[in-house]
């Protein structure tokens, strides 16, 4: 067959396949995340059927994939958003980082990784899923909770903490000596700090630039935009994603909320695609050896964040139910988990078992986070010896 | 009142109010525009009992039932010191007289001696209404004056055709 009629019906089935799973993962009320990395695994290397056909296309989506989920990351916050935070919630977020990368770092290390290893497990173990959280926290109805905003201003100095962890991380991954790290840190630490103060006083400058009532210029305007900035700052070794996480927060106002409108449809194609290629690209024969680690670094790290938000709630004087529910709430892990397994893995300086393990780590945690999150009201009330509420349920609409 | 906003990053702003029972009562506003009722537990105040996601009518309707009671409230306090003087709310039904017609029309003030001070028309308030308003079936006539004075109003703006 024509490689190019090949192409076109592998990719139609993929899309379609995962069309399905989208769709049930909206029925059972969970991300679509590890439904598509489970989609991967079934084909590709060791699955069912391989799929050779879509890998020229796979990969530049699955680049784009990661630029937009990025991009719209920026947009979901403005600058002064981020500034507010990261000066009421420092200590939380410092904490967040120091506990919840350990347990990445000591698995690498204990499995051999070496010490880029355990910086790609750190950076796996401390990213939540900010999209997971904030779409459970609405659909729970937690948003009016006294909880939910110290939840949310650790998820921003978390997305922020990827700014300048990205960066460091393609640095070592590319292999450029500590001095050429250190000076890719230093270049985008300083970027990050200039966009901030571009952002907060001229944003609208750069909305304005880029807004257009016609939505086709704006799309082409908007995804231009997006590309050039990855690529300028993938040429700066401060990597493509940072660069269009950071163009995302300097676009504010209107012209933010129109960009996730239009860019929405465009990242879950491209993202999608992101995911399965992982999968496609990970073994499925790798993961029953590195299963029991998987397990054994899924229970410490929800400890871990379940301590964070426990400690940062307790701050701000929530009662003990509260900060049991901040707590839970973080400990969904996701799509940065795995854009960041993502990138290791394709620059080849990691084992291929850190592919298995982080998308066993993802799947686990991808669906026990919501559940605990759910349920974790009953468990410590069980805990405290009280019977479950009589006189007033719980209500959401 | 204090009103306590709350920035929800990537999400909205939350405001609200903390009530005599201790109780916190507000609304989260989404970025995208949707608005969502807020109502803590009494037993775990930092959790919500109910949260109640609005169309931008119904929060309006909602504010207005609310805002009008205010409005009522207060006619009714100042002309509390004033003996012999009350404020009443009286319906124009479907298939009054004066359904349609200008509030002038009425000549109110003239046969009884009481004033419109409001009408209270879907999610609106009208305050002063002036003659040209025109009166629809299904407002509510804001009207103060003597008890005898009010009775007559009564009369004139149910009278059927």
């Amino acid at each position: 067959m024509d490689p190019t009629t090949l192409s076109l019906i592998q990719l139609g089935i993929v899309f379609f396949g995962l069309g399905f799973l989208g769709r049930l993962a909206g029925r059972i009320g969970m991300s679509p995340v590890p439904l598509y990395l489970l989609g991967g695994l079934a084909f590709g290397e060791g699955g069912f059927v391989n799929l050779a056909g879509i890998d020229g296309f796979a990969h530049i989506a699955s680049e784009i994939g990661v630029i937009l989920l990025l991009l719209m990351l920026g947009l979901e916050y403005t600058a002064k958003e981020l500034v507010t935070g990261l000066r009421q919630s420092w200590m939380a977020g410092l904490m967040d980082l120091v506990l919840n990368m350990l347990p990445g770092v000591a698995v690498a290390l204990i499995l051999g990784w070496g010490p880029v290893g355990a910086l790609v497990m750190a950076g796996i173990t401390y990213i939540s899923s900010s999209g997971i959280i904030a779409k459970v926290l609405g659909d729970l109805g937690r948003l009016g909770n006294r909880e939910t905003p110290v939840i949310l201003s650790i998820l921003v100095i978390e997305d922020l903490a990827m700014a300048a962890y990205l960066p460091i991380l393609t640095a070592v991954l590319s292999g450029v000596s500590f001095a050429g790290g250190l000076s890719a840190v230093g270049i985008s630490l300083a970027v990050i700090t200039a966009v901030l103060v571009v952002a907060l006083r001229f944003g609208h400058v750069v909305s304005k630039a880029l807004d257009s009532p016609d939505r086709e210029s704006f799309l082409l305007k908007l995804l231009g935009a997006a590309l050039l900035v990855a690529g300028l700052a993938s040429a700066l070794q401060v990597s493509a994603a940072v660069g269009a996480f950071l163009l995302g927060i300097a676009i504010s106002g209107g012209t933010a909320q129109s960009a996730t409108r239009v860019l929405e449809p465009l990242r879950d194609l491209f993202a999608a695609m992101f995911f399965v290629l992982f999968g496609l690209n990970t073994d499925p024969r790798t993961i029953p050896p590195v299963l029991g680690f998987a397990l054994a670094l899924a229970v410490v790290s929800a400890t871990t964040k379940v301590f964070t938000g426990w400690w940062a709630a307790k701050r701000q004087g929530i009662a003990v139910l509260g900060r049991a529910r901040a707590g839970a709430a973080l400990i969904a892990r996701g799509e940065f988990s795995i854009v960041i397994a993502g990138l290791a893995v394709a620059s080849g300086a990691v084992p291929a078992q850190l592919a298995a393990l982080a998308t066993t780590y993802v799947l686990i945690m991808a669906v026990f986070g919501p559940i605990a999150t759910r349920y974790v009201e009953p468990v410590v009330r069980f805990f405290q010896g009280k019977k479950p509420q009589a006189q007033e349920p719980e209500l959401s609409f | 009142m204090n009103i306590e906003e709350t920035p929800l990053p990537g999400i909205g702003v939350r405001r609200e109010l903390r009530l005599a029972t201790g109780r916190r009562v507000g609304v989260v506003t989404h970025r995208d525009g949707q608005t969502e009722l807020i109502l803590s537990r009494i037993d775990d105040p930092d959790a919500c009992a109910a949260s109640i996601p609005l169309s931008a009518e119904e929060a309006a309707a909602l504010g207005s039932l609310l805002g009008s009671a205010q409005l009522i409230a207060q006619l009714a306090a100042e002309q509390e010191n004033v003996s012999g003087v009350t404020t009443h709310q009286i319906l124009i039904r479907k298939g009054s007289r004066y359904a349609g017609r200008p509030l002038g029309d009425t000549q109110m003030r003239t046969r009884t001696g009481t004033s419109i001070v409001a009408l209270l028309r879907d999610d609106d308030v009208i305050g002063s209404p002036r003659p040209d308003e025109v009166l629809h079936a299904g407002d509510l006539a804001v009207i103060v004056g003597t008890d005898e004075g009010l009775a007559q109003a009564a009369l004139i703006l149910q009278s059927r055709l």
